[in-house]
């Protein structure tokens, strides 16, 4: 137990913090994935084959390739392309991005991609009538996505979204490779430290399954709130 | 229309904000999991003979410095990306890195050496104290060496000085398992998993002393060849560029610094403090 | 972009692809035995089977592979008495270890998408097999048993999906299976990004050939042949 006390000798607030780490940064990732799913799913169920294709490219690499690679990618190819497009415009000097946001953006891409289906789904299982309706109504494509479709597919997506949360929650772990102090990194410099791995890898994954048995808990609610009225 | 403008304009300004520009600090990649190179204390805190040694470096060249963390095995691929200006993580001067980056002159060496638990067959290997593969003439415990390892499951930290001499055919062709880290590697030799390890010196002596495992260490101290010059800060090549000057001011700082140091007796000091015995060089 | 690496390291990978493929087979065989007995367990009317079987698959969906790997290679690796045991023989070796711990993790998901395909099955059928004198033995073998594997190929396709997509994780724990060789390969050339992408590229190859071929298998046992 000591080795869980907070203050100097102990893991316990580094495990705290790190346990928190890794609630902002899956909330932070889920909502990039979000951002990441509103541009893809147009894209996706756009008439147009080289709109599809782009779409189809991000879903189906993303979903494809190991999330471990998705990240080494992203973490050393990420930073390389920020720099070369700062030196576009004639900036050559150190950039340094927040491991925070790395971390977030990596997760996010991978998140967005599982979002964009869940998303893809919802609209399309949404009456054909609708479309018609707005495109009666003379309302313009924009408006018809983002004010008609998109609240109704949100309430058919919120089941679909708890599992790609889950993924999200859980996909966090990988991120420790980029330095990132989140559960896993943490349990993993704890454990090199004291060379208990047992306790401190046993110990993150309670912690794992205390934040998706809330985080279940807590979307259950959200389900019944939003399918009020239906 | 309007909410969409504004999310992307929001993005674009928290991106900015987020995007620190560091114009004078000098960043320095450690893997903060090699004691007594470098190490995490249980505060989270860097620890270690390289992140003093670094600190006092820094003062004598009137830097700003900061650690960053850095996993072992993209320690360089990380300098190359930036994430840091120079490297010291215990890594040692061999030309083949040096086909990719360039190294300040070496700061403190250290030989390698193997490790078994008590008991093992490997324990009554007999060869000379220390073997230097710069010299000629070595068939012999190279020999004795290749003979004990046969067979045996060779643990070792990957992408080190350490896999690529069990790589190298030196002592045939070895049963090498690779491990992210070195503590991953002590732990495996105690759990039985490995039959005998290959790393620093100072690490298994380290581990023995903080683990009370009967890990001792057997054969020769190895140095030279595939165990490259001593340990050294590693820097970009430099260039023409604005960064590749930099880099190259930076590699004269830090050669200008390692002198002053080794005259004042700092590095020996701290080597004495960390290692318990001077392994500057 | 160094294409000259990328071609070289091309056939080093594929090699690897063959470790890959061992740890991803080996894992889908004994998952899908262990994933039916516990959907079976799920179907218990025994509260205590029933809540031992639901403890499993949560435990194992609930946390990540990569802390599953780490808790069964290097945590069971600490424990003296388990290094006395005949159990030492499998748990010594990286590959066994890997092994346990997919099939652990596939064989939690493969009870669930099991379970609700048992349960959405239609009572009908298997009434119908009653009352023609069958069984309750062979109407679950014969009837339920083939209906419910049916019934579960779309998620099971994505299962092995993800499950292709977890065994990059096996070179967390010394393995040289693609991504384990693809690490290898940046730790002599220092070029993360030329030799992920070809690796990346292989990974998603095969993730190709999974879905053509669970696509396939779903138009063949159709219903509506």
């Amino acid at each position: 137990m000591e080795l869980l006390a907070f203050g100097k000798t102990g893991w316990g607030d580094e495990l705290f913090y790190a346990t928190l780490m890794t609630i902002a940064v899956s909330i932070t990732a889920m909502l990039i994935g979000f951002f990441f799913a509103l541009i893809f799913t147009p894209l996706k169920l756009s008439k147009y084959k080289s709109l599809n294709l782009i779409g189809n490219f991000y879903t189906t690499v993303i979903r494809g390739v190991p999330e471990l690679l998705v990240i080494y990618l992203f973490f050393f190819g990420g930073s390389g392309a920020i720099m070369y497009v700062a030196s576009i415009f004639g900036y050559f000097e150190y950039i340094e991005i927040n491991a925070f946001i790395t971390g977030s953006v990596a997760i996010g891409i991978i998140s967005g991609a599982y979002s964009t289906e869940v998303f893809r789904g919802a609209i399309q299982s949404i009456d054909k009538g609708q479309f018609e309706a707005a495109k009666v109504l003379g309302i313009n494509k924009f408006t018809q996505f983002y004010k008609i479709i998109l609240p109704q597919m949100l309430r058919l997506a919120i089941p679909n979204l708890s599992n790609v949360w889950q993924i999200t929650l859980k996909d966090t772990s990988l991120i420790s490779v980029t330095g990132l102090v989140e559960i896993m990194r943490q349990s993993y410099i704890a454990a090199g430290s004291t060379r208990d791995p047992l306790f401190f890898y046993s110990f993150a994954a309670i912690l794992y399954l205390m934040l998706t048995y809330i985080s279940m808990k807590i979307i259950n609610k959200l389900e019944i709130k939003y399918s009020r009225g239906y | 229309m309007n909410i969409f403008k504004k999310t992307i304009l929001t993005v674009l300004v928290s991106l900015l904000l987020i995007c620190n520009v560091y114009a004078d600090k000098v960043r320095i990649g450690t893997e903060g999991a090699y004691p007594p190179w470098n190490d995490t204390d249980a505060s989270g805190k860097l620890v270690g003979f390289e992140i003093e040694l670094g600190y006092e470096l820094c003062k004598i060249m009137e830097h700003q410095c900061t650690f960053v963390p850095q996993d072992w095995d993209g320690m360089i691929p990380a300098l190359l990306m930036r994430k840091f200006d120079v490297i010291m993580a215990g890594m040692s001067i061999t030309p083949e890195r040096q086909k990719t980056i360039t190294f300040s002159q070496g700061y403190a060496t250290e030989p390698a050496t193997l490790a078994v638990m008590k008991g093992s067959s490997l324990e009554s290997m007999d060869t000379p104290g220390s073997i230097n593969l710069n010299r000629k003439g070595n068939e012999k415990i190279l020999k004795t060496i290749t003979s004990a390892l046969a067979g045996k499951t060779v643990c070792v930290q990957t992408a080190t000085i350490h896999q690529k001499f069990l790589d190298s055919g030196d002592v045939g062709s070895v049963n090498v398992r690779a491990y992210k880290t070195q503590d991953e590697v002590n732990l495996d030799l105690t759990s039985g998993r490995c039959d005998v390890a290959l790393a620093a010196k100072a690490s298994f002596v380290e581990y023995a002393e903080a683990s009370g495992n009967a890990v001792i260490t057997v054969g020769p101290n190895f140095s030279g060849g595939a165990f490259g010059d001593g340990v050294g800060v590693g820097i970009r090549q430099g260039g023409d560029d604005a960064i590749g000057k930099r880099d190259a001011k930076l590699l004269k700082d830090f050669n200008k610094a390692i002198n002053t140091a080794r005259k004042k007796g700092i590095i020996s000091k701290l080597a004495i403090k960390y290692f318990k015995d001077d392994v500057s060089m | 972009m160094d294409f000259d690496l990328m071609f070289t390291s091309f056939p080093k990978l594929l090699g690897a692809t063959v470790v890959t493929l061992k740890l991803l087979s080996a894992s889908l065989f004994f998952g899908l035995i262990i994933g039916l007995l516990f959907a079976i367990l799920r179907l218990n009317k025994n509260i205590f089977i029933n809540k031992f079987a639901y403890g499993y698959s949560y435990l194992f969906r609930g946390t990540p592979l990569l802390v599953q790997i780490f808790i069964i290679y290097f945590g069971l690796g600490q424990i003296e008495y388990l290094r006395s045991t005949f159990l030492w023989v499998i748990l010594k070796e990286p590959y066994w270890c890997a092994i346990i711990a997919f099939t652990l993790n596939t064989g939690a998901y493969t009870s669930e998408i099991l379970r609700s395909a048992f349960q959405t099955i239609k009572p009908g059928i298997i009434e119908a097999g009653k009352s023609l004198g069958i069984s309750s033995k062979i109407i679950f073998y014969k009837i339920q048993i083939p209906i419910a594997i049916r019934q579960s190929l779309p998620a099971y396709g994505n299962e092995i999906i993800l499950m292709m997509k977890g065994t990059s994780l096996a070179s967390t724990v010394t393995l040289m299976d693609l991504t384990g060789v693809a690490k290898y390969i940046i730790s002599t050339t220092f070029k993360p990004i030329e030799v992920f992408i070809v690796a990346g590229g292989i990974y998603l190859f095969m993730t190709f050939i999974i879905h053509n071929v669970i696509k396939f298998l779903e138009k063949k046992y159709s219903f509506s042949q």
